[in-house]
């Protein structure tokens, strides 16, 4: 219903004071939301990482920084090793790597749960499954 | 809005705590009455004049920034010119028009179920434990037979239609319209898992209610909207509406914005076209045309479907009633003077009808002085807000009451008495798609079952505390009942005793 409330609370998940607040006004460099809203009133989707069967950002890493889990299916970025190309973001065809000082990504919260976009989506918009390759 | 000398003043100041706000703007994507704008600059406007107090913003706000107070400016007032009476006037001297509400009369009138008290067993009787003796809240409504006729043991009676309820509490009736299809269909959803009915209002049936119609009250109104055969025979009661609490007299009028494809396909009605209720209906002039509709109906429907009529409480509510019941109704529903609207002339609705409680203490004392109250059953409505209020009407002779208030605001409602505006930010009183979306009945069904569960509950509690293990064993037991600051005469018509006596 387009409030972009993922958005804010992906951005306080990934921020060092996990606070709203703090997360918007004080840290430095800011937090990066993964997801964001298209759309308007009438019809809004919230776009974030599919964690595709076959990854096209994990095949244009230059540096295999980008990675996918195969036991979880998860896709994510190693800070350690990413050299903030972007190549992984022109080749997403979602459009889902969001450009810093490396590449930004969702990360599913780590699996720790149920990731913050859906925790706190108001209208039950987001929902959380493992569906295999149809999700 | 102009400013110029004959100011009215906004009604609430929006509060925006600078400190919390993160300019997210979900206030503003959220606002259908644009009180909150997006600047260029990112940074966010208030436009209090536009604020109507349903709390939306205030709920979603991620940081808790925003808070709604009431606009400090103070009138002149005094015990008789009210700030309220003084606003109205201005108002109208600058509109020339009626004045419209929204929503139950919110004067100080008294409110009877709380003057009066409950009873509870002592030593002399044993209370007894819901939770571990059975405690029978279910309930059969419609016309019961005088006696029953045994022949070799088995009864030879013909049984009336009957139709069940598990818990004495329904949805009122609050038409497709006035009120968003999600709205409808979450009280369809809630009424079929708890097994009780929901009320289509005058508005028809939308299809995708078909599959809930095994507990659908569908009305005939005097507009007629979206009434044929099938449509008569889809529903488990078929209720003729004569007048409703919150504007006895006066039929309904949703204005033709409210009424897209969706709406006028099921009103049968062009899309744009205001619809208007007549104020009567134009067939029923007295008891006898009255009969012949409740007639025709039942004809129609082979004598399957249970016929209910609904008036508005009124001055002679009691002789009405003994006429619906002689003219073949298997209901009667009484609506009381607090129950809601969508709109009403503000005048109506705060200066007509008299208090629910004394309608039904006296149409049911006079439904049994004269030997009718088995041959029909009697539903109240008209602002039922807890469960205590649900046993006081049961003690008071009726059979069940109709909630419409209270299941709004399970839905999100926040009573801000704008739902005439058609831009409810909880997707209740509005067609608009961009906000029915924020009403999702397979999520919000639960919530309104749960209200329906959880006054069951406490309405076992209490027929536990009194002893009583069936609700039938509470219907017009007013010896359970005591009044609390009662005058001789107010005693009198409720039929009960003072507290002390």
């Amino acid at each position: 219903m387009d409030c972009k409330l993922c958005e804010v609370y992906c951005k306080t998940a990934h921020s060092k004071s996990k606070d709203v607040i703090k997360a918007y006004k004080e840290e430095f460099p800011e937090p990066v939301a993964r997801i964001r809203v298209e759309g308007g009133k009438l019809l809004s989707v919230a776009v974030s990482c599919r964690h595709c069967e076959e990854p096209a950002c994990v095949e244009a890493c230059i540096t295999g920084a980008m990675t996918k889990n195969p036991e979880t299916g998860l896709v994510i970025n190693d800070p350690e090793r990413c050299v903030g190309c972007m190549t992984c973001a022109v080749a997403c065809p979602y459009g889902c790597i969001k450009v810093g000082d490396i590449a930004l990504k969702c990360d599913l919260c780590d699996l720790s749960g149920v990731p913050a976009c859906v925790e706190h989506c108001p209208n039950n918009a987001l929902i959380y499954v493992e569906g295999g390759s149809e999700k | 809005m102009d400013y110029n000398i004959n100011l009215l003043p906004p009604k609430f100041l929006i509060q925006r705590d600078k400190d919390r706000c993160i300019k997210c703007g979900a206030c503003a994507r959220q606002c259908a009455n644009e009180a909150h704008v997006i600047q260029l600059d990112g940074s966010i406007k208030a436009i209090d004049e536009r604020c109507v107090d349903c709390m939306r913003c205030v709920s979603i706000c991620p940081t808790r920034a925003i808070r709604i107070e009431e606009y400090p400016v103070k009138f002149r007032e005094s015990a008789n010119w009210t700030e309220e009476a003084i606003l109205e006037v201005y108002k109208q001297a600058e509109t020339g028009g009626v004045l419209l509400s929204a929503m139950g009369n919110p004067k100080p009138f008294p409110v009877y179920w709380d003057k009066m008290l409950l009873n509870a067993s002592q030593v002399t009787n044993p209370s007894i434990d819901p939770l571990r003796e059975p405690m029978v809240t279910t309930l059969m409504l419609c016309r019961k037979p005088a006696r029953l006729e045994l022949v070799d043991g088995k009864v030879v009676t013909e049984i009336p239609p009957q139709v069940k309820l598990n818990v004495p509490i329904m949805f009122s009736a609050m038409s497709f319209g006035s009120i968003s299809l999600n709205a409808q269909k979450s009280l369809a959803m809630a009424a079929e898992e708890v097994g009780t009915l929901f009320n289509t209002g005058e508005g028809g049936m939308h299809r995708e209610l078909y599959p809930y119609q095994d507990h659908a009250v569908v009305q005939v109104a005097s507009g007629r909207f979206g009434v044929y055969k099938e449509y008569l025979e889809r529903a488990k009661i078929i209720e003729i509406k004569i007048g409703q609490g919150a504007k006895p007299g006066i039929g309904g009028h949703l204005p033709g914005e409210k009424v897209d494809s969706e709406v006028s396909q099921t009103r049968m009605i062009p899309e744009g076209a205001d619809a208007i209720s007549p104020a009567p209906h134009h067939d029923i002039y007295s008891i006898e045309d009255l009969r012949q509709l409740i007639y025709s109906i039942k004809e129609v429907t082979d004598y399957k479907k249970p016929v209910s009529v609904k008036i508005a409480a009124v001055h002679n509510s009691a002789a009405i009633a003994s006429g619906i019941a002689r003219a073949g109704a298997d209901i009667i529903v009484v609506d009381g003077f607090r129950g809601g609207t969508g709109a009403a002339p503000t005048r109506i609705r705060d200066n007509v009808g008299i208090p629910i409680e004394l309608a039904l203490a006296s149409i049911d004392q006079r439904l049994r002085d004269e030997g009718l109250r088995n041959t029909v059953s009697l539903v109240v409505a008209g602002s039922l807000r807890n469960s205590a209020d649900v046993v006081k009407a049961i003690a008071l002779g009726a059979d069940a009451v109709y909630i419409a208030t209270a299941a709004l605001l399970t839905l999100g409602c926040h009573l801000c008495r704008t739902c005439n505006t058609g831009k409810c930010n909880w997707g209740i009183a509005t067609q608009k798609p961009e906000l029915t979306k924020r009403l999702i009945p397979e999520v919000m069904y639960k919530r309104a079952a749960n209200l329906l569960r959880a006054w069951n509950h406490e309405i076992q509690e209490m027929m536990g505390g009194m002893g009583i293990n069936s609700i039938e064993s509470l219907r017009g037991n007013r010896a359970m009942l005591r009044g609390v600051g009662l005058t001789q005469k107010e005693l009198e018509i409720l039929g009960i005793a003072h507290a002390g006596e």
